[in-house]
Formats: structure tokens, sequence, C-alpha cells
């Protein structure tokens, strides 16, 4: 009984693990990199030259088998790490990705902590 | 006991961000060229502008410092900034090459015969791919390369009389 | 001449806010119950003499007085009337005298309907207002004085930008600013709170409204923000984590957080400090955005001319605020006593101020972190929509859960909702998830279980709202309103995520294109010459063969000539379904046109939602029982 209702709902939420299908691998790594010359645009909505050539740097570099990871790398060594939107989880930016956790779980325990005098 | 640990990390917190804001507050906040400098420049492979042969890293002669100027004639920039390449065209020690960015052939001849023609050699970019391996924002943009092909110098924008006696600097300080 | 009176209005207002601080000061140390008179005609005064220096620029706006470097650097005369008026505001001068002006305004208000039911707290907070309330007047006559002459006077001004030339921008200031710097009235009552010894039931009294206001403002100004990015930018999207969208954003959660909590202390006397220090930070995040958007130290889509002088005023007077109330906060050596029943509705507005500070924690952190690895690492990086997605989307889940059920829990203590209910809705938000997902397309896992909460969220309010029209017994109408348009709002963002389309191409003039089941024809261009622009219209037919219909659209490109701008204008067809979306840019040197074809469902109802969301304050703030 437990089983069947538990695939009934799995199948419910249609679950599809794989990333985003509608946009192709280029407008997903369009989407991550930032119109230097523009202002606070992508290069995806930009209509700029700058976006226009990398566009159409990216598009080869796919072609040519490179990853995303690679093409990250590749425009971060010729324009810094500032083009790319979504910032690699190093030394430097770890706090950026831990510190909102830290304050969900320091909230979570101070909500908890009223609970448990309570029960004293 | 706790909420008096809280309350100094908080207060710490605060201090360290309001420092960092009056520190930031002075920072020149332009585009930085300083992730090429000091490293050597990719392998290229670009097309000359008059005939269709291609030239490449190893054809660039060791005993030189080469001057790479990317242009083109529908800058205006690039205007401003020619003379100065025709001072530098005097300079035997230097090595000039040009790369015409997403120009017509036409166009950039044209250009060259009405204000002369600065470059040794003259390599045509036709899509703008190949600049962005020098790390290319737009038109007109400079590198300086020793004969090792090390990035010494970038200069983003037209080339003032200041970044001439830079160019010349470099070249005669060693 | 019009400088000069000007100048005197703004001297004026220094002055009379110099004589309230010090009668009020005057008033609270005789001890005596009644407030004297001349306080309230000072306060009249000051108020005329703000305002009147407001009109007054509008004035010289409307009537282009090149005379002041204001209206030089950001009108021109051939601009229409409405933009020279939303000019004023369009620029820094102009817009901190629009600041000093909301100061000024709400503290008058607050004073005018508190000071007779709590007059101490209500002194107290004159005097704090009107201390922050100097501090801006003097940058604004020191620094950033809208009244400063030039010489010799220009016959014609420069001009104001013409993207910010619409009548969305016009009015998303003033709304914006009626939110966050309306929060300064009760940074300045919890001051005065603490000073005064005040009780918490008496605080939460005296400022619910005002938050409650400001937080229906500040909404708004977001909302009409973005609409204005969606149809002006031509980028498509309404929403891209810029510093300056994230530093209207924070202060919006604050205000969430606060128009909840204050409930609590309201009814049950909790969280007093946890209430005081919400209403610390809400103006105090509001000063620390302004900060970031006006020093230049961050880069943006949205310029304002900045200079790091203004950015070191601004800061110096934002460390001294922090400063002193960290102070007077620390000083309160009171500990709330109380305990929380886990189903209490105290719980469920708590779990909400706990989701709130975690979305202010990814915001602010995201928006500053790129000053903090650039002064200690020298390194440049963004934080853009990609890392906001990934932290946040996540976190909705529970958040809408809770969300959904939280309204419907008793104060204190109550016996569990019935288990029915709940799992009927569950079970009818995965199915409408199911057949969503197989009639469309499928998409992943984060988005279904959004989908999934999101529904729940929807379906539990309008259950809720039902039961209790049958039973006719009170109902909380506001949250109702603002809960249901929440849950409606993400579950449109997130299928107008999942389903938008997007293309990208050139074409000449009387080409045609074939994009997947949809042709565009691009029929002709034509140059017309419009009030202060030319502008350059194309003319492109979309028709789709699967659904059979054809739509007409014009983009156009536009050049302005003073100052010299090309705006690219998207050329948009909605209904309920989608809204199909054309832009067109020219490309150099070439007789191709770049145009971008966007396909992006749900639009409106994204807008409608966000409207009945932020309805939800006002319908509480004037429909009372």
């Amino acid at each position: 009984m437990k089983t069947k209702f538990l695939i009934i709902i799995l199948l419910m939420l249609n679950i599809k693990l794989s990333a985003n299908e509608n946009i192709g691998i280029d407008t997903k790594i369009f989407k991550n990199l930032r119109c230097l010359v523009c202002q606070g645009q992508t290069i995806a909505e930009s209509n700029s030259d700058f976006a226009q050539t990398i566009k159409i740097v990216v598009r080869d570099k796919i072609s040519r088998g490179s990853n995303e990871k690679e093409i990250y790398e590749f425009l971060s060594e010729k324009y810094g790490e500032w083009i790319v939107y979504k910032p690699k989880f190093n030394y430097i930016n770890s706090f950026l990705w831990i510190s909102p956790y830290i304050v969900l779980i320091l909230g979570g325990y101070l909500i908890f902590k009223y609970f448990r005098k309570r029960r004293q | 006991m706790k909420i008096s640990f809280l309350k100094i990390i908080s207060f710490f917190l605060v201090i360290f961000t309001i420092v960092v804001f009056f520190i930031a507050l002075s920072i020149d906040k332009r585009y930085s060229t300083e992730n090429i400098v000091g490293k050597k420049i990719d392998n290229f492979k670009i097309k000359f502008l008059s005939h269709d042969q291609i030239f490449e890293n190893k054809d660039l002669s060791n005993d030189k410092y080469h001057l790479i100027n990317v242009w083109a004639s529908w800058c205006l920039p690039c205007k401003k900034e020619h003379p100065i390449l025709m001072k530098l065209s005097k300079d035997d020690n230097l090595n000039l090459i040009g790369i015409n960015f997403k120009d017509k052939k036409k166009n950039a001849n044209n250009f060259l015969k009405n204000l002369g023609n600065p470059y040794n050699i003259i390599l045509s970019d036709t899509d703008g791919s190949s600049s962005i391996s020098f790390g290319v924002f737009g038109v007109p943009e400079t590198i300086l390369i020793n004969s090792n092909q090390i990035v010494i110098k970038k200069f983003i924008g037209p080339l003032d009389t200041k970044d001439y006696k830079n160019i010349l600097n470099v070249i005669y300080e060693n | 001449m019009l400088s000069n009176t000007g100048n005197i209005l703004l001297i004026g207002s220094i002055a009379s806010t110099f004589l309230i601080i010090y009668f009020a000061y005057q008033n609270i140390k005789v001890r005596s119950p009644q407030i004297k008179k001349n306080i309230i005609y000072l306060s009249f005064f000051q108020i005329t003499f703000v305002i009147s220096s407001f009109l007054l620029l509008i004035f010289a706006f409307v009537f282009s007085d090149f005379s002041l470097i204001a209206v030089y650097q950001n009108s021109h005369s051939a601009k229409p009337l409405f933009y020279k008026i939303s000019g004023v505001w369009g620029n820094h001068e102009g817009s901190m005298l629009l600041w000093v002006n909301i100061m000024v305004l709400f503290s008058y208000l607050f004073f005018v309907f508190n000071n007779k039911t709590n007059s101490v707290l209500s002194l107290y907070t004159l005097i704090v207002q009107n201390i922050l309330i100097l501090g801006f007047l003097v940058f604004l006559i020191s620094d950033s004085n809208p009244f400063f002459k030039i010489l010799p006077i220009p016959i014609e001004g420069l001009g104001l930008n013409p993207i910010l030339q619409d009548p969305a921008l016009a009015i998303h200031p003033p709304l914006l600013y009626l939110g966050f710097v309306g929060s300064s009235i009760y940074f300045s009552a919890a001051v005065a709170a603490i000073l005064s010894n005040s009780d918490g039931k008496n605080f939460a009294l005296s400022i619910k409204k005002w938050v409650l206001i400001s937080w229906s403002f500040q909404s708004l100004g977001i909302i009409v923000g973005s609409i204005w990015a969606y149809y002006e930018l031509g980028w498509g999207g309404f929403w891209f984590w810029d510093p300056v969208e994230n530093a209207s954003l924070i202060p919006w959660f604050c205000m969430t957080a606060l128009a909840h909590s204050v409930l609590v202390l309201e009814k049950r006397n909790y969280l007093y400090n946890w209430v005081l220090i919400l209403s610390l930070i809400t103006f105090i995040s509001s000063v620390t955005g302004t900060f970031l958007v006006r020093s230049g130290i961050l880069n943006s889509v949205h310029t304002f001319a900045n200079d790091p002088s203004r950015g070191l005023y601004i800061l110096i007077f934002l460390s001294l605020m922090i400063l002193f109330s960290f102070i007077i906060f620390f000083k309160r050596r009171i500990n709330d006593q109380f305990n929380l029943n886990p189903l209490s509705k105290e719980t469920f507005i708590l779990s909400n101020n706990w989701f709130m500070m975690f979305y202010l924690a990814t915001v602010f952190v995201g928006t500053i972190y790129p000053i903090f690895t650039q002064v200690l690492y020298n390194t440049n990086i963004s934080v853009g929509p990609p890392f906001y997605n990934q932290v946040i989307a996540p976190i909705l889940i529970p958040f809408l859960i809770f969300m959904a059920v939280g309204p419907k829990i008793g104060w204190m203590k109550s016996k569990f909702i019935s288990y029915k209910p709940f799992f009927v809705i569950i079970i009818l938000s995965l199915l409408i998830n199911f057949f969503i997902s197989f009639f469309l397309k499928s998409y992943n896992l984060i988005s279904n279980l959004i989908i999934v909460s999101s529904l729940f969220l929807i379906l539990y309010s309008l259950k809720d709202f039902i039961t209790n029209v049958k039973s006719n017994s009170y109902y909380n109408l506001a949250s109702f309103f603002s809960h249901l348009g929440f849950g409606i709002l993400i579950l449109f963002i997130i299928l107008n995520h999942n389903f938008s389309e997007e293309f990208d191409l050139n074409i000449k003039v009387g080409e045609t294109k074939k994009i997947g089941n949809m042709e565009i024809k691009f029929n002709n261009l034509k140059i017309e010459n419009r009030e202060n622009y030319n502008a350059v219209i194309g003319d492109f037919n979309i028709q789709d063969f699967q659904r059979n219909y054809l739509k007409k659209l014009n983009p156009e490109i536009r050049v302005y000539e003073n100052p010299q701008t090309l705006t690219f204008e998207s050329a948009i067809n909605t209904n309920f379904k989608q809204d199909i979306y054309l832009t067109m840019s020219n490309i150099d040197g070439s007789d191709f046109y770049n145009i971008k074809f966007q396909v992006k469902p749900f639009m409106l109802w994204i807008w409608f939602a966000a409207f009945l969301t932020a309805s939800g304050g006002l319908v509480r703030v004037f429909l009372k029982k």
C-alpha cells in the first residue's frame, strides 16, 4: 500500500532530474556570462558587438568539443572571473555560498530553542 | 551567554563591512587588464588582410617587441590614435601588427590609403572571434608583447602621447 | 531668483527642524503629558517649507529654468510636460529632495496621529526622526543642492536620458521612496521606544499602520520597476538580480518580516527585542542600499551620476546611525521571556521571519560580496542570477507550505488542523502539476516541487476563504489577498521560467524566416518623426501554424537628439496565455537587423498576482473591521 502510494506521488511529480531541456547548452552559457561592455546585461540579452563576438567564440568552442567548464575557464583567463555570473566555489567565494545557510541554520536553532525551554 | 556571543560577532561583522565600504570607495573600478599581463599569448592563426595566407605565432620574429593593434575603419577613436601609431611605426625596434576587426576589406584598405599604413603586418579578423583570445573588449585596443610573446602591457581605448612614451620606455629600458 | 527662494526655503526647513528638536526636548524635560502648541505649529511650518521647496523645483523643471544646474543637466525645453515633471526625481539632487519630503511627511503624519494617545513616545520619535531629517537636509544643502546656480545661464538643457522617459519609471521612484524612506519613521519610533521605555504593545500599535503602508508602497514600487524593465530594457526579463533591484528588495524582506512579527508583539507582547531589531535594520538597510547605488561602488543597469564624496557622506551618516542605534539597543538589557508552542501562530510567524532572514542574507551577501573580494583579494567577481536562483529556489518550497498553513493556526495553542483537507489538497496539487507537465513539457525536480507547493498554497488559501465565508466568521482578507497572490506569483514565475522560448536571428527587409512552428516575416521599415526623437519602425508578421494565428508586431529603434542616444523599443503582444515579445536592433555596416523573438507565457498573470500581493497591505490599513 505504502509503496504504491509512493510510486503514485513520484509519478505525479513527474520527476525529471535532468537540466532544463528548453534551452540549449549555448544559451545556458550565454546566460551565465556578463556582457563586459554593457550595463549589467548578460551575453544572452545583449545586442552589443562584444556579445555577438563572444557568442561566435562560445559556439565555436562547443562545436570543437569544449565543455561548459572549459569555456568559463578560457574566458575567465582572458577577462577575469568577472565575466562569469555564477561564482565558482573556491576559497575566496566560500563565504558567499555558505553564509546564507549559516543564517538558515542559526535561525532554525533560535526558534527551536524557545520550544525546548517550554519542555523543561 | 550565547546571545552575547552573537552580539559580539554581529558587531564585528558590521564594523568589518563598514571598513570595507570605506576602502572600496577609493578603489578605481575600471576594466582591469591585469588578467592577461605577464602571460604568454595564446596560439593564434589569423588570415592576412591582403591575401588568404595564414599568420601564426611562430611567424613572429623573436628579436623584437611586437605591438598588436586591434582596429577597424568604422571606429572613430581608431582615427584619433592613428598619428601615434604612425609615429611608432618609425621605430625599427618595434614590430607593428594590425588586426583589422570586423571590417570590410575595401573600407580597411581605404582607411590605410587615406591616413597612411603604420603596420608591418596586417591581419584580418572578420568575425572578431580571434581577437577574443587576446582579451579584446572592443576597438581600439593595443597589446605590447616582448620577443618571448609575453604580454607586457595592454591599452584599452585609443593610444595617446602618454602611452607612446610608455611604450618607448619599455622597449629601451632593457 | 528661483535659486535664492529655494535656498531660503531649505534654510527655513533646517531652522524649523532645529527648533522642533529643541522644543520637543524641552517638552520631555518638564515631564508633562501635554504637548506644547508650538511644536505642532513648528511641524506644520517644517512640512510647508519642505513641500514648497519641492514644488518650486517642479516649477523650475516645468518652465525649464536653466539657471539651476540640476535643471540644465537633466531637462530640455522640448521634452513632454510629463517627463519634465518626472525629471525632478530622475536625478540625484531632486531625488534627495524627494527623500527629505517623504521623511518630513511621515514624521508629520506620525506625530499628528499619535501625539494624543501616546505623547511621550511620539515626542521621542519626533526628536529622533528630526535628527535624521537634519542629517539629510545638511547633505542636501551642502553637497546635493538642487538649487545650485549655473553662470552664465545656458539657453538649452542637456536632456533626460531617454531610457528614463517612461510613465512607469516616472512613478517608480516616488512609490519606492514612500516605501523605504517611509521606514525611517519606525526606525525613529524604535529608538524612541527604547529611550522612553515604552511598553511593547503600545509600540506595536503605533508602528503597525506605518509598516503596512511602507510595505505596500515598497511592493508597488518594485512591481512598477519590474514592469518598466520588462518592456523598456528590451531584454525580455523582468528581474535581473541587479544590485539596484537588490537594494530595493533587501528592505522589502525586512518590512515583510516586520509586518508579521509586529502582530505577535501586538497580540501577545512577545518578541519585543526582535521587532525593535527589525525596525532598526529596515531603515539601516534602506540607507545602505542607497549608499551602494549612489556611491558608484557597484556597477549596475541603472546609472545615477555618482561621485565618491556623496558616497562618503552617506557612509559616514550610515555608520553613525548604526553605531548609535546599536549602543542604544544594547543598553536596553531586557530579555524577552517567553515560550513558544510549536503549533501556534507565533511559531508560524517566526518561521516567516526565519525565511525572510535567509533571503535577506542571500541577497545582501550576494550584492556586497564583489566589493569584499575586490578589497580583500583584488579579484573582481560577478554574482548574478544563477547564484540567486540556485540558493533561493529550493528554500521556497518549505516557505510556501508554511505560508499556506500559517494563517489558519490560532494564537498561543492550536489543536491540529484536521489532516483530511490537508492531504486532499496535496494530492490535488500533485495532480495539477502532473497535468501541467503532461500537456506542456517536463521540467526539473526543484521546479516540480515549487509548483506543487505553490499550488498547495493557492488551494489551501481558497479553501480557508470558502469555509470562512460559509460559516460567516471573521476573516483576515488582507492576509488572504497577499498569501494567495504570492502563491499565484510564484506559480506563474516558475511556469514562465520553464516554458519561455527565445530565438535570436538576423533578418533583412522582405525576408521570411522559419523557427519551429512559426514564421517571421519582415515586411518593411519606415521612419517617423516624433515629438523629441526619430523612430525607425519595423513591421513584422508572426504566424504560428500549429495554433493558426497571425500577429503584427512593430518594434522600434528610437534615435534621441538630446542627449544623443539610441533606444530599442520592444513590441509586445499580450494576452492571458502569453506575451509575444519582439525587439530589433541594427547591425553596423549591414542590411541585416538582429531580432530577438520571445514567447513568454503568463506574463499578465505575473503582474496581476504581484499587484494582488501588494494590495493586502493596503486592505489591512484601510478596511479595518
